[in-house]
């Protein structure tokens, strides 16, 4: 085939289909995969604050904080919650693999560009 | 009368901090002298503080083009340390992602490489051929990067049938292009022109100067770690090693379609063989390791990826230590650029498929003395010595 027409095949083929970009910000991005690991999000209703989500944490983005006081046979006992820094998070999911009462999901939300580092932080 | 061009760190023809000064006379290069370790991240140590199950994710990072092959490493190393056995299940996943991994990387390859020699067109092509590798592996691990798949025992997601059957749709597809770009790369005369017998390596060169992956095949070693040492279940698929015997930058080109050719082969034998059963074994989030150690090495899409690790019974390793396949490709780089053009240069370090993230390794500079040297075992009991006196 003469060099020139190598490629004519394809042309033709590109010359009827839609452009593969898309318009974002304007247009929604395409469909997310199942099991897209986006914004953690945490159930602290469900959440019983072992702690182990800390513990395996790659990055140390979580960190256990005091949210209060839970009274057990007359004693006080520290209750803790985990705290996530998003800003430090690398998205793995160890933390919701490992959960005993599965309270930490993985959301499909990713856009996370933020004018405050304190927007990137989920508490108790 | 020899000129002596320093180019990088900082270069807008590489994607990375990387410095090369070269040595020219008039248009050709006599001598070439590498420079790196501007982007070192004390990824080893930092493994050594952190548990065996975030070690996992910090070896995924080591690496952002092959992270899956990486974490497969790390796994089989931690797996022999501790001589466990995983199901054949997760072996099968492990084996597609790694293939559909080193895909995507070899894809991107010959992207940059037709970039690389001006050939814009087949750059677009080769990279919107390769969506259909990003969009498999998003479907297969939730993500297009850093897929954490694997994990110590076996993998995190399964496949299911509805996956299977578009994998199998997705690499019929691809086979077809692979096919085309095999048939066009030795006959296309705007490939051929700027790639025959550009960034020459023979083959006694390339196993004295210990290359490694593509780069050395396309040498004519018949030299991987798949078929001469294999892993997973790369002896069952029957893994054929690629070669060339051209020895340049179009042999390069030509062993990568062809490893494209096979990965695919071995998905699909994989996919139509995959047993049902359990993918992992569970192992509790903290756990203890035995003394021991292991050495484990395999095959990333750049070439031999080797890792070392001993623990001493406690639940972080006590060293792991990593050899990535571009740091072995830097000696034969410099070979292959002498008594070149300096138009080629751009092409000719492109063609070892460079990470140079990957590659860096902690170097001292006396600036006023203008003395450098590394930091190897020699030099720091020479350190010990200086201040215990033993």
């Amino acid at each position: 085939m003469p060099r020139v027409l190598a490629f004519l095949k394809d042309f033709l083929k590109n010359l009827s289909k839609k452009p593969a970009t898309i318009k974002y910000p304007f247009e929604p991005p395409s469909q997310l995969p199942e099991g897209f690991r986006g914004k953690i999000s945490i159930d602290y209703n469900k959440c019983v604050g072992c702690g182990l989500c800390a513990r395996v944490c790659p990055a140390f983005a979580i960190e256990m904080v005091q949210v209060g006081f839970r009274e057990v046979s007359g004693k006080k006992i520290p209750v803790r919650k985990p705290r996530v820094d998003v800003g430090k998070c690398l998205f793995c999911a160890q933390c919701a693999e490992v959960c005993p009462a599965k309270a930490i999901t993985l959301t499909k939300k990713f856009e996370l560009a933020s004018e405050k580092k304190e927007d990137l932080i989920v508490q108790p | 009368m020899t000129i002596r061009i320093p180019v990088g760190p900082q270069h807008p023809a590489l994607k990375e901090p990387e410095r090369f000064i070269f040595y020219v006379e008039g248009e050709q290069i006599v001598k070439v002298i590498p420079r790196i370790g501007f982007n070192h991240r004390g990824i080893e140590k930092a493994m050594e503080e952190r548990t065996y199950l975030q070690d996992l994710y910090i070896s995924e990072r080591v690496c952002g083009i092959c992270s899956n092959v990486h974490t497969a490493c790390y796994v089989l190393l931690v797996e022999r340390l501790m001589n466990m056995e995983i199901p054949e299940r997760a072996k099968y996943i492990r084996m597609i992602v790694l293939e559909l991994e080193r895909l995507h990387s070899h894809l991107l390859w010959l992207g940059v490489a037709f970039h690389e020699i001006g050939f814009d067109t087949l750059f677009y092509l080769v990279w919107r051929d390769r969506e259909i590798v990003m969009d498999l592996l998003e479907l297969i691990s939730g993500n297009r990067v850093n897929y954490a798949t694997n994990t110590i025992g076996g993998v995190r997601r399964d496949i299911s049938e509805e996956t299977k059957h578009k994998i199998l749709k997705g690499m019929k597809l691809l086979l077809e292009r692979l096919k085309y770009y095999r048939r066009l790369s030795p006959e296309e005369q705007t490939i051929v022109k700027r790639t025959l017998g550009v960034g020459p390596l023979s083959t006694q060169d390339a196993k004295r100067l210990c290359a490694a992956g593509p780069t050395l095949r396309a040498s004519n070693v018949k030299s991987d770690v798949r078929g001469d040492e294999p892993y997973l279940l790369y002896k069952e698929a029957e893994f054929q090693t690629m070669v060339s015997d051209l020895c340049d930058v179009l042999g390069r080109i030509l062993v990568r379609i062809d490893e494209c050719i096979e990965a695919v082969r071995i998905i699909e034998w994989c996919v139509k063989n995959m047993p049902d059963g359990p993918i992992r074994q569970k192992l509790p989030p903290i756990f203890k390791v035995p003394e021991n150690q292991a050495y484990r090495r395999v095959e990333a899409p750049r070439g031999e990826l080797v890792y070392y690790g001993v623990s001493d019974g406690s639940e972080k390793p006590y060293r792991i230590k990593i050899r990535t396949p571009t740091l072995a490709n830097i000696p034969a780089l410099c070979k292959m650029l002498e008594n070149q053009h300096i138009a080629d240069i751009p092409i000719v370090v492109a063609s070892i498929d460079p990470c140079f993230s990957c590659t860096d390794r902690l170097v001292f500079i006396d600036i006023e003395k203008g003395k450098k040297w590394s930091c190897s075992m020699p030099y720091f009991k020479h350190l010990i010595k200086k201040k215990f006196g033993r």
